[in-house]
């Protein structure tokens, strides 16, 4: 590291005189050296550290592919997608109805179902089967799980309960189901990532 | 402990007056490596080494910490993982290469490193004990070397893991039952890649403490130097920093660059292609060498062909370790009062046979076993041993050393007295 000197009185380039402004060449030697060593430093330490990321090969899992053929009206399926699941449903006409008669500027985020769905695809919702509040898989998918009071997904763990938009509507989670990023390849293809 | 001369340490701070009154680090840091510790003017670039080593072992440390984070120490994932690391981690390449060459390099600088302590009888009074912590620390790396080559599971990992556990079954009653217990089984297998894996991880960390303490027995007498003359004055010393941190700053600079251009551009010319072919218990390869490092033992190893009293292969094990074991009495077997080779014009000549014997070893030790190089790796043990045994204690008692200059700062100034004086200082 650099050092803090005295000015060495014999030595003439530390002689602050004639029009020099104080700064000896010793100063620019150190800083220009303590930017070198900085500037290799991180050069060393961003492979070090960047190699904690996801590598390659999880991130060439990062797209999935579905097919969507075999999910009757009301049925559900949950696909893997990053090690997580996602619920991929196709709403009946009457779940959409439910979904659009709720009043949007009354919910805890606020979102209506066509902006949570494809253009034209009112029908297939695709969420993150992960509840906003701490994680856990909520329940709805398999028929016969407890849908909770809004008929859409309902979270065993704390008890958030999710409308048929896979809207929070009670409970303790701050957002609606995450819808991640996916389109359609073709009318019944959807890739997710 | 140091030179009365030695600059005592003072905070510079308020704050650095209230650490250094509870926890005095900075002021052992500042004797140790710092203003406060004399070191010998005339140190040439042969002592660059110990510190590098020391950048070295870091390297290591830091790389294969890193890289553990990847590796899986199972036998069907060891080898895929390796790979899982070259080709998808972030820069797992590099990582790799740079732990790789890194060991080379580890022990390229351990290497010069001591035939700088054999040239300048670093091992001499009062320096025994750092010489001992030296070669355990060597004995430690070639343990973490060997069981580090093994962890990818490739075909030199397996049958290197084969052949150098297959050397305790030399010995006598407890040999086969000594090796199945390193092994965990009667062949490398999970047990023994799980094991090596641990131990490898452990034993680093176990060499920084013997780094450590042969620090601190170092700094107790001070450094050598290439004169091997005693410190006496002021004159003959300067202080570790800025003077030594600066040539060693800028020595590791330029020799970290030769080890990263070896890393990106050649970085398999130092390793055995079949290790890129995953173990298998069922296929020896054509012929097992192990790395560079290791040539002139293994060369030693496999000198010995003829079954006198106890079995060849006995012999050869034994001889091995001699090899190294040896090396721990030779302050007692060089009997010569003067320290460096500099001065001894017979010990000179007898040490450069030594270095070729050494390389001869080194070719022996990478051939193939047969005619011309058994014979060779014969002749070159036989001298190996009696450079130790017989011509070192025998030119110590025969040769007539060269006049030692009075003091190191004359032999650095040809005894002008008004140049003598440390820079910045007198200029009468």
């Amino acid at each position: 590291m650099a050092t803090v000197e005295q000015p060495d009185p014999l030595l003439k380039e530390d002689n602050a005189g004639d029009g020099n402004d104080g700064v000896r060449r010793r100063d620019f030697l150190d800083i220009a050296a303590v930017s070198f060593g900085v500037v290799g430093v991180g050069a060393v330490a961003f492979p070090l550290v960047n190699q904690m990321a996801p590598p390659a090969d999880v991130m060439a899992l990062a797209s999935i592919e579905v097919d969507l053929t075999n999910i009757a009206e009301g049925q559900a399926i949950k696909a893997s997608w990053r090690k997580q699941p996602v619920f991929i449903r196709n709403l009946t006409q009457a779940e959409i109805d439910e979904a659009n008669a709720v009043d949007v500027s009354g919910l805890r985020d606020k979102e209506s179902l066509a902006e949570r769905t494809k253009e034209g695809k009112a029908n297939w919702l695709v969420t993150m089967g992960v509840c906003t509040h701490l994680g856990c898989v909520p329940t709805g998918v398999v028929t016969g799980e407890n849908k909770g009071d809004y008929n859409g997904y309902f979270c065993p763990c704390h008890g958030s309960h999710y409308d048929t938009a896979g809207r929070i509507r009670k409970g303790p989670a701050p957002t609606n189901l995450v819808v991640p990023e996916f389109e359609f390849l073709d009318d019944s293809t959807i890739r997710i990532g | 402990m140091s030179f009365a001369w030695a600059k005592p340490y003072e905070p510079k701070t308020q704050l650095g007056h209230w650490i250094d009154q509870r926890l005095p680090l900075p002021r052992m840091i500042y004797g140790a490596v710092g203003g406060g510790y004399p070191v010998p003017r005339n140190l040439n670039y042969a002592w660059n080494f110990g510190v590098l080593a020391g950048v070295f072992l870091m390297i290591q440390i830091v790389t294969g910490i890193v890289l553990a984070m990847w590796y899986n120490s199972g036998i069907e994932t060891a080898f895929a993982s390796t790979e899982h690391i070259m080709r998808d981690v972030n820069a797992g390449w590099f990582l790799r290469y740079a732990h790789a060459n890194g060991a080379s390099f580890f022990f390229i600088v351990v290497y010069i490193h001591i035939f700088r302590g054999l040239f300048y009888g670093s091992y001499k009074a009062p320096r025994e004990l750092v010489w001992m912590l030296g070669l355990v620390v060597y004995l430690l790396m070639m343990a973490t070397a060997f069981m580090g080559y093994v962890l990818p599971w490739g075909q030199m990992s397996y049958w290197g893991a084969q052949v150098i556990t297959g050397f305790f079954s030399a010995f006598p009653v407890v040999g086969e039952p000594l090796r199945v217990w390193l092994l965990g089984g009667y062949a490398p297998d999970q047990a023994a890649l799980t094991r090596f894996f641990s131990l490898h991880y452990l034993m680093p960390f176990v060499i920084a403490g013997v780094v450590i303490l042969k620090t601190w027995a170092l700094h107790i007498p001070g450094s050598s130097n290439p004169t091997g003359v005693d410190v006496k004055t002021e004159k003959d010393t300067l202080p570790f920093h800025p003077f030594y941190t600066a040539k060693d700053g800028w020595f590791v600079l330029a020799f970290l660059m030769v080890y990263v251009a070896v890393t990106f551009f050649l970085p398999n010319a130092l390793g055995h292609p079949d290790n890129y072919i995953e173990a298998n218990p069922l296929a020896t390869p054509a012929h097992i060498v192990p790395e560079w490092y290791f040539w002139p033992f293994y060369a030693i190893l496999r000198a010995f062909t003829v079954d006198f009293i106890l079995p060849a292969k006995l012999w050869g094990v034994l001889a091995m370790f001699a090899s190294i074991l040896l090396l721990f009495f030779l302050p007692w077997l060089d009997r010569s009062p003067v320290r460096s080779g500099h001065y001894r014009p017979l010990f000179k000549v007898f040490f450069m046979i030594f270095i070729a014997d050494i390389i001869l070893l080194g070719i022996c030790g990478v051939m193939p076993a047969e005619q011309p190089w058994v014979f060779l790796s014969q002749i070159g043990t036989l001298y190996y041993f009696a450079h130790f045994l017989i011509i070192l204690p025998l030119i110590s008692k025969l040769e007539k050393p060269l006049p030692l200059p009075d003091s190191i700062s004359k032999s650095v100034l040809h005894g002008e007295e008004a140049e003598s004086a440390p820079y910045g200082l007198a200029k009468a």
